[in-house]
């Protein structure tokens, strides 16, 4: 198929972007994306221009690099599927695609469509662990999970940080990524310990980052590729709000 | 070159206590935070490694290529973790894990280290349990597990399919907690490109700041390398797209012997290649294997039938369908071990019974499973896996069979290293896939993330610290990255990177990766013979020479530039190559992943030749345009017998 691609160029931080237009022949409905950007780029390369930068690792959709925004929707048009997993069968001879990094003020872009997400890991470090001291924890088995808690806890840790979810948010919010990884933990029997300092210790990283609000708009569920749900971010909201009451508390006593 | 395994004395089941008891010496926690430990790589093996020793005291500075430690390929890892737990009582224990893995690997990996491997696999569960990894668990409450190749038992835990993602989050949270702390400095998006060597020993790194092109020295008391694997040398592999063996082929340059580097898993389940467009193969995990049947038609005409439209794969009856593997392996039937899985599935092939367009594909069908079990059932067991493979080739597995083909998945081979993980520079440590250690010439399913997290957890943290106390505290940080070495090493990488961007010849990086894929899949692939090795051996300088005089790399030095990462990545390989190659073809035997046409039994299975190779080998560089040299470590196995291995 033939394409016609309307494509985000940046230098740098410092220097403003603006998008180029390029045409493309045939790409085989086969491909992949990411291999359509390939293809692009030794286009490019040929021509001595110079190729677009795009941040990809594995392709298979589990790492998390890969963060586009095609045509207004980041990761693309189809529903739990990252851009590395997007196929060409996806669109058809003659489509105009705009091709667009993710845009959120915490995320600045570095060049071209790749953006800075070290943000997501500051909020980790805050909080987003549980304390285990390599060495000898008890057997593994003594700690019992029920099943549907144990699978509730995999919904959440199923997220793999690409940042769609803020790129969609009309306020840049990071809550689905932040509730992700403190509702994974504070479900865990392990995780109880640290419950509430954890969900204190996140938030404020989260907010410390720039990061904005939540006003409920459900855009970064939409584009979730692991389908992380908005539950997580009521319970994230409820434990925060116990956290805060406990906290007051024992600083009372 | 000293190749001294520093095997401890004792009995095999008591040798790594008594080490750790006895041999390996301790720094005092007051001194620990005078050593600053270097740690490539923030994988399993990296990504533990770091967080451990910082967590022990020590300062570690963690590097990784990728934006996050988060996204080391380890995340990609599907199907699960072995660890003898015994938890179904099916008659499991570390000597049979042991013994599963030196079968597994075709009698070809240092018996003392692989019983390590499994003595610490049940602690690996519990540390990661602890840490709050969600395994699958049963409606009880207790830990789940389901079977792997080359095993009898049911011994590998996981998280639905993305076991390692779980785990690697894992490690990656302890890891961010010491960056939290301050104990951990991360570099992401940071090359390494050299070794440096101080007075023999590894002091240091030098690394290309992939944001901003700065070239930036690192001196450090000791480096450990936890890099990955290089089957992107191949080009098309299931590995992510920037997996290189660059950080351990600069080692190798600097004089660390590289073992084994022809050991390459070839796995049987990956989807098909569709055309020349693609960049990369996806595997479709070995759990499949659970409850998949492998087939393909009896008949050529059939296939041919199948690859031309003609017929759907559910037209074709029973009586004419070869179930390959459950035929000519009875007792292991599917689960059969991949390297064995694998080359079965090329003789259908190569007997013109393949489907897929290509000609290249075998079924993988559920068909059974799912009158057995119900789609639910299924979909509960690996429904990401297949839509995985429903968002990539369009087929919906549930009512079609999936079509599989062997593709390069893992490497075996790596940087020669001793019990103690310690190469033969002293003070360079190397953990992960990055070593040769314990698979032998075919890894297992399922071992490669417990030998990441043993090494990273539970051997690295002691022999590591070994180390640096035997240098003594007067040592600690009395190295400076303003000696000479550096300075050497600096220019070494500056002149490079000067060169790449000078040429400005016509052909892309990737299209020499491309090439070069090519010539390693053709002759040192699935199967290899001394004619094709001795012609790769010729055809890869050819090519290495045009991509020196010829490629292009575009854009500029100094900023972000994915151009010239992959020509460096690109211009390793294109040595590495050579010695692949070159290892083939001194490995005059078939075992494992390395199947030798020359050497087969009457029925196509591999015959090793234990008289004559049961050694580890591992090269020595001797100079750019001089042949590197060949040293041997025995293999001397006290516990178990070499027998042929069978899984009839
Ligand atoms: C698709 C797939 C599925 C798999 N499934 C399983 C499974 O189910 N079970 C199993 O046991 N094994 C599985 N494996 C194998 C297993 O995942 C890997 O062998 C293992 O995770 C490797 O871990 P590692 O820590 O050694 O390296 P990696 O996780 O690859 O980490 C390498 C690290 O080194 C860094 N790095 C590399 N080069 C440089 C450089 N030059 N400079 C700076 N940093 C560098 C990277 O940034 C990264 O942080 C699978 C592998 C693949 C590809
Ligand atoms: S490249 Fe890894 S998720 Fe897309």
């Amino acid at each position: 198929m033939n394409l016609h691609l309307r494509v985000w160029r940046q230098k740098n931080v410092d220097t403003p972007g603006g998008y180029k237009n390029y045409e493309l022949k045939d790409v085989s409905e086969d491909s992949s994306f990411l291999e359509m950007l390939d293809i692009l780029n030794e286009q490019l390369v040929e021509q001595g221009e110079e190729p677009v930068a795009f941040d990809h690792d594995c392709r298979e959709g589990i790492c998390g690099m890969c963060s586009l925004v095609i045509n207004g929707m980041a990761h693309g048009p189809e529903t739990a599927t990252t851009v590395c997993q997007l196929h060409m069968r996806s669109y058809k001879d003659g489509d105009s695609i705009t091709i667009e990094p993710w845009r959120a003020k915490p995320f600045p872009v570095v060049k071209d469509l790749i953006v800075d997400r070290s943000a997501f890991d500051h909020i980790i470090q805050a909080g987003g662990f549980i304390t285990a001291r390599t060495g000898s924890p008890q057997d593994a088995n003594e700690i019992l999970i029920p099943k549907p808690t144990a699978d509730k806890a995999m919904d959440a840790a199923a997220c793999i940080g690409c940042g769609a979810c803020v790129a969609a948010c009309p306020n840049g919010s990071a809550m689905l990524f932040t509730s992700a990884k403190s509702s994974q933990l504070n479900l865990l029997p392990q995780g109880k310990g640290e419950k509430d300092k954890r969900v204190m210790a996140m938030v404020s990283a989260m907010d410390e980052q720039g990061f904005g609000n939540c006003t409920n708009y459900g855009e970064c569920q939409a584009v979730c590729p692991k389908e992380i749900t908005l539950d997580f971010i009521a319970k994230m909201n409820r434990d925060y709000a116990t956290a805060r009451v406990r906290n007051f508390f024992s600083k009372a006593i | 070159m000293n190749l001294d395994a520093k095997i401890p004395e004792g009995p095999l089941a008591d040798k790594w206590k008594y080490h750790k008891g006895h041999n390996l010496k301790l720094v005092n926690p007051a001194n620990r935070r005078k050593y600053h430990v270097i740690v490539v790589g923030s994988g399993l093996a990296g990504g533990a490694a770091a967080a451990s020793l910082a967590e022990m005291g020590y300062q570690v500075s963690c590097f990784c290529y990728q934006d996050s430690p988060r996204r080391a390929h380890s995340i990609a890892a599907q199907g699960g973790i072995n660890a003898a737990k015994n938890y179904q009582n099916d008659g499991d224990s570390i000597y049979r894990l042991f013994y599963d893995t030196i079968k597994g690997g075709d009698y070809r990996s240092r018996e003392a280290n692989v019983y390590r491997l499994a003595e610490v696999s049940g602690n690996i569960i519990d540390q990661m349990v602890a840490q709050g990894v969600p395994f699958a668990r049963e409606y009880g409450g207790l830990l789940a597990n389901r079977s792997f190749g080359g095993a009898q038992v049911s011994r590998t835990f996981y998280a639905r399919g993305q076991t390692g993602q779980q785990l690697l989050l894992g490690a990656y949270q302890q890891l961010s907690r010491q960056i939290g702390l301050g104990q951990v400095k991360m570099y992401n998006r940071h090359e390494m490109l050299d070794l440096v060597l101080v007075d023999g020993h590894a002091k240091g790194i030098i690394t290309r700041n992939l944001v901003n092109g700065k070239i930036e020295r690192w001196a450090s008391d000791t480096v450990v390398l936890c890099t990955g694997g290089y089957g992107n040398v191949f080009f098309l592999s299931t590995n992510a797209q920037g997996c290189n063996v660059t950080a351990a082929y600069r080692a190798f340059k600097r004089g660390a012997g590289f073992a084994n580097p022809c050991y390459t898993q070839i796995h049987p389940t990956c989807i098909p290649v569709h055309g020349d467009q693609q960049s990369k193969l996806t595997l479709m995990s070995e759990s499949l294997r659970n409850d998949g049947r492998i087939w393909a038609p009896k008949t050529r005409e059939l296939a041919d039938k199948v690859r031309k439209g003609e017929i759907k794969p559910g037209d074709i009856a029973e009586d004419d369908r070869d179930y390959y593997l459950e035929r000519k392996y009875p007792s292991f039937g599917n689960l059969a071990p991949r390297d064995i899985s694998s080359r079965a599935a090329k003789e259908a092939c190569d007997d013109g019974r393949g489907v897929a367009s290509t000609g290249l594909g075998v079924f993988l069908d559920f068909r059974d499973a799912i009158n057995r079990l119900g789609e639910d059932v299924i979909r509960e067991r690996y429904g990401n896996l297949f839509d995985m493979y429903n968002r990539i080739t369009g087929d919906n597995p549930y009512q079609t069979p999936m079509m599989i083909f062997p593709a390069v998945h893992y490497t075996m081979g790596g940087l020669w290293v001793d019990y103690n993980l310690e190469s033969n520079i002293p003070g360079l440590f190397v953990g992960g896939e990055a070593n040769f250690s314990d698979h032998g010439a075919n890894r297992l399913g399922a071992s490669a993330l417990m030998q990441g997290l043993a090494d990273g957890y539970f051997v690295l943290p002691y022999t590591v610290g070994d180390y640096l106390a035997r240098c003594g505290i007067s040592s600690a940080g009395s190295i400076s990255s303003d000696h000479e070495a550096f300075e050497e090493a600096e220019n070494g990488v500056r002149e490079r990177i000067a060169k790449l961007m000078s040429i400005q010849g016509t052909e892309s990086p990737r299209s020499f990766h491309k090439r070069l894929g090519h010539i390693m899949w053709d002759y040192c692939g699935m199967a290899r013979d001394d004619a094709g090795l001795k012609k790769a051996i010729e055809l890869i300088p050819q090519l290495r020479e045009e991509f020196w005089q010829n490629v292009r790399v575009i854009g500029e030095e100094g900023e972000l530039n994915q151009e010239l990462e992959r020509a460096g990545r690109v211009a390793d390989f294109l040595e590495y190559g050579e010695l692949m190659c070159r290892d083939a073809l001194m490995r005059d035997e078939s075992c494992g992943g390395h199947f030798r046409s020359e050497h087969q039994t009457p029925d196509g299975e591999a015959e090793r030749n234990d008289d004559e190779f049961a050694f580890v080998g591992v090269w020595e560089h001797q100079g750019d345009d001089k042949e590197p040299k060949l040293h041997k470590e025995e293999l001397t196995y006290e516990e178990v017998k070499f027998t042929t291995r069978s899984y009839k």
